[in-house]
């Protein structure tokens, strides 16, 4: 559904984006992540045909948007649905009149178009607010109006841009439900940019890493974060920042990837590191696998040694924790 | 000095009237010109301009230099310098027909750049949003730009009309007619302190009635 071949991107000096390769299939969530300035913007931007790529193919549902201009560009970027971090709906429309846009663009009758409009807002759960205007909706009606409007063309593929960065927890699960109930009723294609670790635990069934403009990680979620050390698997369960005050303690954080948590309790006992030594742990169970890290504070730098090989010989990856 | 005052005064009685309509008139018609072709240059140089959907620099360059070089020849010189082209276009360089000429010239290019002003206030995320949903420049213009500075619009051809208004007034010393002919011949020329006044009364009357009529149509349509 969504093949990028190569991709790269230069403004000016400054190389935006570099050799990345991506595919995603028909029906699946992927997310991309990465922290500012990784990429992540020019990406969608390519993807929609806002920015032209470098070199490299951008192709959507088989139709390779690099190589389109005018009208063509026009009716290809009408098979994309797009959602904004700040909606970007129209002010002086109606949720109605929002929805109705794209179809207008398209040359949709009136009659028709308001009648599906008002069949996604329905779909979205708005179909009390058709005739409000935004300003009289809260930031989650608002962000479901954007998605319903990005529905109105029947696109196969939904491009997510920081959806949900801009509201509140609660609203923020409410939003990634609809969007996982889209591709469960619809079978659409979603890519979701993001910086917000929730999001993917939440609804991503694969994710890219993206760092400095590079492909850094892709693949199946549980597949990426259940690798040793994966940046990824930290980051979307974090642990508090090391203590300095502990003394000539040294902490030892042990990756739960590929492991679980009785496994890693037993090694550690085998060298005479209780549950009681365990300083810090964030465990969560992510598409079925148990993820996360522990941290032991064990009293001298010998017998940390002692209990990483001892993890290590049981298959599990522990390192030192810079203090 | 013992001429007849206020309500007695003929000039006030009988001219003060038809002036007033005069005013009205050449208000209207030059403000209601303006904005229709004021509009479509407004456009013209935003979308043309840097950072526009279709940028073209050189272009914006040159309409910009006509739209300033109008708008810094001081009104009563270009009333005069348009004589001949008045002249052209309704027969005549005298009465508040001609008027209109010269002030729909002088309003055209103050308009534009309030529009283009207004235009640029639009968020650039909701030009980005429609053309991804494919639409053409055209329609970004038609269904986002215009309608989403339509308050900003109305706004800007309110203060065109107060502007007008005065410039009726300028208009006068020249010839054309309206309250300000009848305040320069008889309230300046004459002496007649009290037409002078009662065509100031009515000519701040009509400026606070088209900016309380400008504010309430641009409330109405303001959904922001």
């Amino acid at each position: 559904m969504i093949e990028l071949r190569g991709l790269r991107k230069v403004f000016g000096d400054t190389v935006a984006l570099e050799e990345i390769d991506l595919s995603v299939p028909a029906g699946e969530i992927h997310g991309i992540v990465g922290r500012s300035g990784a990429g992540k913007s020019t990406l969608i931007r390519c993807l929609t045909g806002l920015d032209r790529p470098t070199s490299g193919s951008v192709a959507i549902n088989g139709v390779d948007l690099s190589d389109q201009a005018g009208a063509e560009m026009r009716h290809a970027r009408r098979s994309i649905g797009m959602v904004f971090q700040h909606v970007n709906l129209l002010d002086s429309r109606t949720a109605l009149g929002n929805v109705a846009h794209p179809l207008q663009i398209a040359g949709v009758g009136k009659a028709e178009r308001q009648s599906k409009a008002r069949e996604l807002l329905e779909f979205v759960g708005l179909g009390d607010r058709v005739d409000n205007y935004p300003s009289q909706l809260s930031g989650g009606q608002r962000q479901r109006v954007g998605i319903a409007r990005a529905l109105a063309a029947e696109p196969k593929v939904l491009l997510c841009d920081e959806p949900t960065s801009a509201l509140d927890a609660v609203t923020t699960d409410q939003i990634l439900g609809l969007i996982r109930s889209l591709r469960d009723r619809l079978g659409i294609t979603v890519l979701i940019i993001t910086h917000e670790m929730s999001v993917v635990r939440e609804i991503c069934d694969s994710v890219t890493l993206l760092a400095d403009g590079r492909v850094a990680r892709t693949g199946k979620l549980a597949e990426v974060i259940s690798e040793p050390g994966s940046s990824l698997a930290k980051d979307l369960v974090p642990l508090p920042p090391v203590g300095l005050d502990e003394g000539d303690t040294v902490i030892v954080e042990v990756s739960l990837a590929g492991s679980d948590l009785p496994r890693v309790l037993g090694s550690a006992q085998s060298v005479g590191v209780s549950a009681d030594s365990i300083l810090a742990g964030a465990v969560e169970t992510i598409e079925g696998r148990q993820i996360g890290r522990i941290r032991f504070t064990v009293p001298s730098a010998d017998k940390s040694e002692e209990l990483i090989t001892a993890l290590e010989a049981d298959g599990i990856y522990a390192e030192v924790a810079l203090k | 000095m013992n001429d007849p005052m206020w309500f007695d005064n003929p000039a006030i009685t009988q001219q003060m009237l038809p002036a007033t309509i005069e005013t009205l008139l050449m208000t209207a018609w030059s403000t209601g010109l303006a904005v229709l072709l004021g509009l479509p240059l407004g456009i013209w140089l935003f979308t043309s301009s840097t950072g526009g959907i279709k940028a073209r620099p050189v272009l914006y360059r040159v309409l910009s230099l006509i739209v300033d070089i109008t708008r810094s020849i001081p009104f009563i010189i270009l009333i005069i310098a348009l004589i001949p082209f008045t002249r052209f276009m309704v027969g005549t360089a005298l009465g508040w027909q001609a008027t209109v000429v010269a002030l729909t010239v002088g309003a055209i290019p103050f308009y534009a750049r309030l529009v283009e002003n207004s235009l640029r206030e639009v968020a650039e995320g909701k030009v980005e949003a429609a053309l991804m949903m494919g639409a053409s420049n055209g329609q970004v213009i038609r269904q986002v730009y215009v309608p989403e500075a339509l308050p900003g619009l109305i706004g800007a051809a309110t203060v065109t009309a107060v502007t007008l208004v005065s410039y009726t007034a300028m208009a006068g010393a020249v010839g054309g007619g309206g309250l300000g002919a009848l305040a320069i011949s008889y309230g300046y020329q004459r002496y007649q302190s009290d037409t002078m006044l009662a065509c100031i009364i009515v000519l701040v009357l009509i400026v606070a009635v088209i900016q309380f009529l400008g504010d309430r149509l641009a409330h109405l349509v303001d959904h922001r």
